[in-house]
């Protein structure tokens, strides 16, 4: 009941959303419909006067639809980019099976007699196929278009994915926030648009003789004005933002901004894993990001200045076992020579070594810590063994090593790396119980993942890092014996990102200055 | 069109597939409305042979010449517009109404579409199908034997002069057969046509044939009418092929003229008894088998068993043509017994 009352209260207050949505789902799906009539229904003839020929396609169309379709767009974008051409593109290609396949199979079950007494009686080739083959075998051939139209709706989900919109926005937006009724709120209306294209194609289907084929006509004019439904909302703007689905919905995400700055970009959802292809490749203007992403540097991308903190900080920081740092007085001092040290941007080129240079960890921070003049060469072991933990990416790799390479450099103690656990949850865990003595953390990731405070609570704490930091440190203090050590300088959180070019043309550094700019 | 020149003109036509010989060598001429029944086991070819003729099978080497002119010449859809074609399916188009299933190949040839409307209920109409019932229906709606009646009328529509028939009554009953069959025989439309029909009814061929072409394994046995392919078989293949049904086909072949000009006398005496009249007076070209037929009948309706029943014969004597020669049933059969001795003795 509740996720009811949550659903129509979502419905209520995204109503033109979701109509824009329910338009775009169906312009997506008959323009695919389209192409694959135009392209399935002569290919499928042909094949009928070539059956040597069948086996070949109707095996390459069975591969393409054996492909996942999130598979099929990710070979789509490279060639195409995002938006609604590779969109409609991987929709046609799912189309041509059941479209092709029922073609010939609707020709090749028309009475092999009635064909024959038609060519005995001097129909020309073409008007067999015009005149008798195709009419007879029209209840077949539209039952696979019906199965295209069906599978279509399904799939045209995803190319949300690739920002060219349709219900699948919200759904995918209600994954990335576990949010159910978000995922409804998008599912049902899929669902219904499914049912209707089946029962509109169904009703054509039981038409019989003439009526028939206006039907077909009637399919041919009507479907490409449906298409057309989905030109209409794609009105013209002056910087089109791609957001990924989970920054749409987070409080912090878009919504903060939206509170904070008044911003309300033209906006459409994208995969996470796109967003930065498409404003490298300027299918979109603004995305969001992470502000220590390799790609940042590697994309020439420019973080816009959050400069009225919508975005919570996500200092990094060494969380370490207090019992060691009093064991080993020493080793403090050793992991603070890198407090401060790290900026955003130089956090980001040293992740866009790892990531887009595939330069090895290790390299990348001995280098960084010659370059600094903090390297020492290793010390001989003679005490006991810090062992370090680290999540699974290139940044907790990076800055794992430059961890070990300072104890081994300024202390006798010994250095075990157990890289790549899986998760904040896991390495908390491996922490408290001694199985790890220290990895770096971020703020924000303690606070809201580990201590889970109240939102009143948070509420209190804002978004100065200060603050927030002295809470972590304080709670971690108290709950586990774990110390927060000095923070590293870089904050890994939510960024807008344009690219670095266009923001120097329009004169936009910061996201007020962007809020100014739309307006 | 000289009366000398035939309608069709097959020559050396041979057509194999792959390595398989289907038809072998086969030649014959066709005048003008004469019948010409393709007859064999299934299998032997005849079907081919047939579609060779309007070019929906190709030959291998051979020609068919149709009025003189080779079929290569035409675009094969110009020449099959103008021969009627008939198949054992019927294969009507199932979304076409029977009227429009009839007015297919006139509307290919865009004949005037008044012309063709009046056209379609004639041939309705002399088909035993009420336009006014059926013109409208849909193939589905109709029984096999009006369907193959819609069939012929398709072939008829836009009056051919030649028309093909594959097994036109092979998927029906036997009752409709055999009615279908007569009405077939009896409609005015084909007096005139040069008609190719292929079956392996033994029956068939005789009732329809002006000529029997008997094919064995694509390659053809004898040509020639039904009383020189049973009396004067060429082959044993041929013999044996007629063997089971011998009697009925002699009956049916032999006319009343064929056995009774050698004997006109002794039956004299018995014409006392009989009253001629137009009830029992049968022409001389009769077949025996329907002289019997006729017999049957009339001792039937007379009721009389022990006076033998008497059928007139009219035209018997090429002198006197009204001359009625009085005929019992024994004496046709004595005198049918006596020719076929005499024709197999030849």
């Amino acid at each position: 009941m509740k996720i009811l009352t949550e659903l129509l209260a979502f419905w209520q207050l995204q109503a033109d959303k979701i109509g824009q949505q329910t338009l775009q789902h169906i312009g997506l799906t008959a323009a695919s419909l389209v192409l694959g009539i135009l392209v399935g229904v002569p290919l499928g003839l042909l094949l009928t006067r070539r059956p040597r020929l069948a086996p070949w396609v109707l095996g390459l169309a069975g591969v393409l639809q054996t492909i996942p379709s999130i598979a099929l767009l990710g070979f789509l974008i490279p060639a195409m980019g995002i938006g609604p051409v590779p969109a409609i593109l991987a929709l046609f290609l799912y189309s041509l099976l059941p479209i092709v396949r029922n073609t010939l199979e609707g020709v090749r079950g028309v009475d092999a007699a009635v064909v024959d007494a038609a060519r005995g009686l001097g129909l020309t080739d073409t008007q067999i196929l015009l005149q008798v083959e195709l009419p007879l075998a029209f209840p077949v051939l539209l039952a696979g278009i019906r199965t295209a139209a069906v599978i279509n709706v399904g799939v045209a989900t995803l190319a949300a994915y690739i920002a060219a919109g349709g219900l699948g926005e919200f759904i995918f937006g209600g994954i990335a926030l576990n949010n159910p009724a978000m995922i409804l709120a998008g599912a049902i209306p899929a669902a219904l648009l499914a049912l209707g294209f089946d029962a509109v194609l169904a009703g054509a289907q039981r038409l019989s003789g003439r009526r028939l084929v206006w039907a077909g006509r009637a399919l041919l004019v009507g479907l490409p004005l449906v298409a057309g439904l989905y030109l209409l909302p794609r009105a013209a703007t002056k910087l089109l933002a791609g957001f990924s689905p989970e920054f749409v919905g987070r409080s912090d995400g878009l919504p903060g901004l939206q509170k904070l700055y008044g911003l309300r970009p033209v906006s459409v959802v994208l995969a996470p894993a796109l967003v930065y292809e498409a404003a490298r490749h300027g299918n979109v203007d603004i995305i969001d990001g992470y502000s220590t992403d390799g790609r940042i540097r590697a994309y020439n991308l420019l973080t816009l200045r959050d400069d009225r903190h919508a975005f919570p900080p996500y200092q990094a920081v060494p969380v370490v076992r207090r019992q060691v740092l009093q064991q080993h007085p020493e080793l403090a001092a050793a992991l603070n020579r890198l407090a401060g040290q790290l900026s955003d941007s130089v956090m980001t080129d040293l992740n866009y070594r790892v990531d887009y240079l595939h330069e090895s960890p290790r390299a990348v921070a001995h280098r960084f810590l010659r370059e600094r003049g903090l390297w020492q060469e290793a010390q001989p072991v003679r005490g006991a063994t810090i062992r370090l933990g680290s999540k699974i990416f290139a940044e907790q790799y990076i800055l794992t090593e430059l961890y070990s390479a300072l104890i081994r450099g300024y202390t006798n103690l010994g250095v075990e790396a157990k890289t790549g656990l899986g998760g904040t949850t896991i390495c908390a865990e491996a922490l408290r119980t001694g199985a790890i003595d220290m990895y770096p953390e971020y703020t924000g990731t303690g606070l809201l993942v580990v201590i889970q405070p109240s939102n009143a609570t948070l509420d209190s704490l804002g978004s100065d890092p200060a603050t927030v930091l002295r809470y972590v440190r304080k709670q971690y203090q108290q709950r586990y014996q774990l110390e927060w050590l000095a923070p590293l300088g870089f904050n890994n959180t939510y960024a807008l990102l344009m690219r670095r070019q266009q923001a120097r043309q329009l004169g936009i550094s910061s996201i007020s200055e962007l809020s100014r700019f739309l307006q | 069109m000289a009366p000398t020149s035939p309608v069709i003109e097959v020559r050396n036509l041979t057509r194999s597939y792959g390595a398989q010989p289907v038809v072998q060598d086969v030649s014959f001429a066709l005048q003008a409305g004469e019948t010409l029944v393709l007859l064999g086991p299934s299998g032997c070819g005849k079907t081919t042979l047939l579609r060779m003729l309007n070019r929906l099978v190709e030959p291998d080497t051979g020609t068919v010449h149709v009025n003189g002119q080779d079929v290569r010449q035409l675009p094969p859809e110009q020449l099959r517009r103008r021969i009627g074609y008939v198949i054992q399916q019927v294969g009507l188009l199932p979304h076409y109404t029977v009227a429009e299933n009839v007015a297919i190949v006139p509307r290919l040839l865009k004949a005037d579409e008044a012309q063709i409307t009046r056209r379609t209920e004639e041939l309705l109409t002399r088909l035993h199908l009420p336009p006014a019932r059926f013109a409208g229906q849909y193939p589905h709606q109709l029984s096999g034997g009006q369907q193959q009646r819609v069939g012929l009328a398709r072939a008829l529509a836009a009056d051919p002069p030649i028309i093909l028939l594959d097994e036109p009554f092979g998927a029906l009953d036997p009752i409709t057969r055999s009615s279908i069959r007569r009405e077939f025989r009896e409609l005015p439309e084909l007096r005139q046509k040069t008609m190719v029909l292929v079956t392996h009814d033994v029956q068939e061929a005789f009732e329809l044939a002006d000529r029997i072409l008997l094919l064995n394994h694509g390659q053809p046995q004898q040509l020639g009418t039904p009383r020189e392919l049973l009396f004067h078989p060429a082959n044993s293949f041929v013999r044996e092929f007629f063997a089971a049904d011998y009697l009925s086909l002699q009956l049916r072949v032999l006319r009343l003229h064929d056995v009774l000009s050698h004997q006109a006398s002794g039956i004299e005496k018995h014409s006392l008894n009989s009253l001629k009249s137009d009830s029992n007076i049968i022409p001389h070209t009769v077949s025996i088998q329907d002289a019997l037929q006729y017999f049957s009948s009339i001792s039937a309706s007379s009721g009389t068993p022990s006076t033998p029943s008497i059928i007139w014969v009219q035209g018997l004597d090429s002198a006197n043509p009204d001359r009625l020669v009085p005929l019992t049933y024994p004496a046709l059969m004595g005198a049918f017994a006596q020719t076929v001795q005499q024709l197999q003795t030849v």
